[in-house]
C-alpha cells in the first residue's frame, strides 16, 4: 500500500490524479470498503429523507407537536426523568461503537481472542439497545400512540416515530446478526486459515472486521441525528 | 503517458497494517462522545428553550457526527478521492431540506387560511 502512496500526490492534486487515472479511483480503499461506503451513502439518503419528511410534517402541522421530553420521560425512583431511557440507549450505542473501534484495531494486530470478545460485546450492546427500543415502543403503544394518532398532540407524531426509530432499529438488528457472524468467524480463526472466501482474500486479511465496523459506526451515526432532531428538538 | 509512471496495485492486496492507530486515540474519542452526549442530554434536562437550545443541539450533534466519521470510521486517514465522494453528495439532502422547509411553510399557511375552524 505504501508503494502506491509514495508516488501519488496528496490533496487536491491527488484527488484529480486519482479520479483521472482511468483505473480504480479509490487507490487505498479496497473494493469491499469502497462499496460499503457507497452503500452507507445511499443509506444516508434514506435516513435523510425520513428526517426531512419528519421536518415537513412537524413544521406544517397546525396542532401542537407532542413534547418529546415529556412523552419519553421515565418514572424512576419517584421522579420523572426526561428522556431517561433514550439517554441510556444513546450511551449504550456509543459504547458499542467504542468496542467496535477497538475490535478493528485488535483485528489488524491479529489478536483473535480480543477481537472476537470485543465484537461479541458490541453485539450484546446492540441487542440491549434493540431490547430497550422494544420496551419504548410497547410503552408508547400502551399509552395509545398509533401511526394515525396519539393522545399528546399532532397526529403525525406516531407515524414519524415508528417509521424512523423502526427503520433504525432494523439496521441495528441486522448489524447484530452480522456482528455475530463475523465474530464467530474471527473466533474460529477463519481469517487466519488461508482459505479464500467472500470475506477474506488471503491469510490474515481482517478487513472484513473494519468493513463491519463501518456499518456499525454508521448505525451509531444515524442515532446521533435521530437523538438530536427527534428527541431533543 | 503520464499515468504510466503511476504504479497500480492490480490485486488490491490488503493493507498489511490496515487502519492501525493507537488505542489511546479511540479511547479519547470514546470519552469525548460520552461527554458530548451528556452535554446534549443536559440541554434537555436544563429545559433550555429557543435559539440557544437549537444551537447547542446542532453543535453537539455536529461534533459527535464528526468524531464518529473522522476517527471511528477512519475518514481522516482516507484519500481525498474517497472522502469527497462520500461526504459531498449528502449536501444535496441539505438543499432538499431547504426546499421542503419553504414548502412546509406554504402548506402551513394554506392550512391556516383555508381550514381554520375557530
Amino acid at each position: 500500500m505504501t508503494d502506491v502512496l509514495s508516488t501519488r500526490p496528496d490533496g487536491l492534486q491527488g484527488l484529480a490524479t486519482d479520479w483521472a487515472s482511468d483505473q480504480r479511483a479509490f487507490k487505498t480503499a479496497s473494493w469491499g470498503k469502497a462499496m460499503m461506503w457507497i452503500f452507507l451513502l445511499s443509506d444516508t439518503f434514506v435516513f435523510a429523507i425520513f428526517l426531512i419528511s419528519y421536518m415537513s410534517a412537524r413544521s406544517s402541522t397546525v396542532t401542537e407537536w407532542p413534547n418529546a421530553s415529556e412523552v419519553f420521560s421515565l418514572h424512576l425512583g419517584g421522579a420523572d426523568l426526561p428522556l431517561a431511557l433514550i439517554a441510556i440507549m444513546t450511551f449504550v450505542l456509543i459504547s458499542s461503537s467504542g468496542t467496535m473501534a477497538m475490535a478493528v484495531n485488535f483485528a489488524y494486530a491479529r489478536d483473535r481472542k480480543r477481537t472476537a470478545a470485543l465484537i461479541f460485546a458490541t453485539a450484546a450492546m446492540g441487542a440491549l439497545f434493540v431490547g430497550m427500543q422494544a420496551f419504548e415502543w410497547s410503552k408508547l403503544i400502551h399509552e395509545g400512540v398509533r401511526p394515525w394518532g396519539n393522545p399528546f398532540g399532532a397526529e403525525q407524531f406516531g407515524a414519524t416515530f415508528f417509521m424512523i426509530t423502526g427503520f433504525h432499529g432494523t439496521h441495528v438488528s441486522f448489524g447484530v446478526i452480522f456482528l455475530l457472524i463475523i465474530g464467530n468467524k474471527v473466533r474460529k480463526g477463519e481469517f487466519d486459515s488461508g482459505r479464500r472466501s467472500w470475506l477474506c482474500r488471503e491469510k490474515g486479511d481482517y478487513e472484513a472486521v473494519e468493513i463491519m465496523g463501518l456499518y456499525w459506526h454508521f448505525v451509531d451515526l444515524v442515532w446521533v441525528f435521530i437523538f438530536a432532531f427527534f428527541y431533543l428538538w | 503517458m503520464t499515468h504510466a509512471t503511476l504504479p497500480e496495485t492490480e490485486t488490491a492486496a490488503p493493507e498489511k497494517q490496515g487502519q492501525a492507530h493507537p488505542i489511546r486515540l479511540y479511547l479519547l474519542c470514546w470519552g469525548l462522545l460520552f461527554v458530548l452526549s451528556a452535554a446534549s442530554y443536559a440541554v434537555d434536562y436544563a429545559q433550555l428553550q429557543g435559539l440557544l437550545r437549537w444551537t447547542l443541539i446542532l453543535i453537539f450533534m455536529g461534533l459527535k457526527a464528526g468524531l464518529i466519521i473522522a476517527v471511528f470510521m477512519h475518514m481522516v486517514w482516507e484519500r481525498l478521492a474517497l472522502s469527497l465522494a462520500i461526504l459531498l453528495p449528502p449536501l444535496a439532502a441539505l438543499v432538499f431540506m431547504g426546499i421542503m422547509l419553504a414548502e412546509s411553510d406554504y402548506t402551513l399557511q394554506s392550512r391556516v387560511d383555508n381550514f381554520a375552524t375557530e
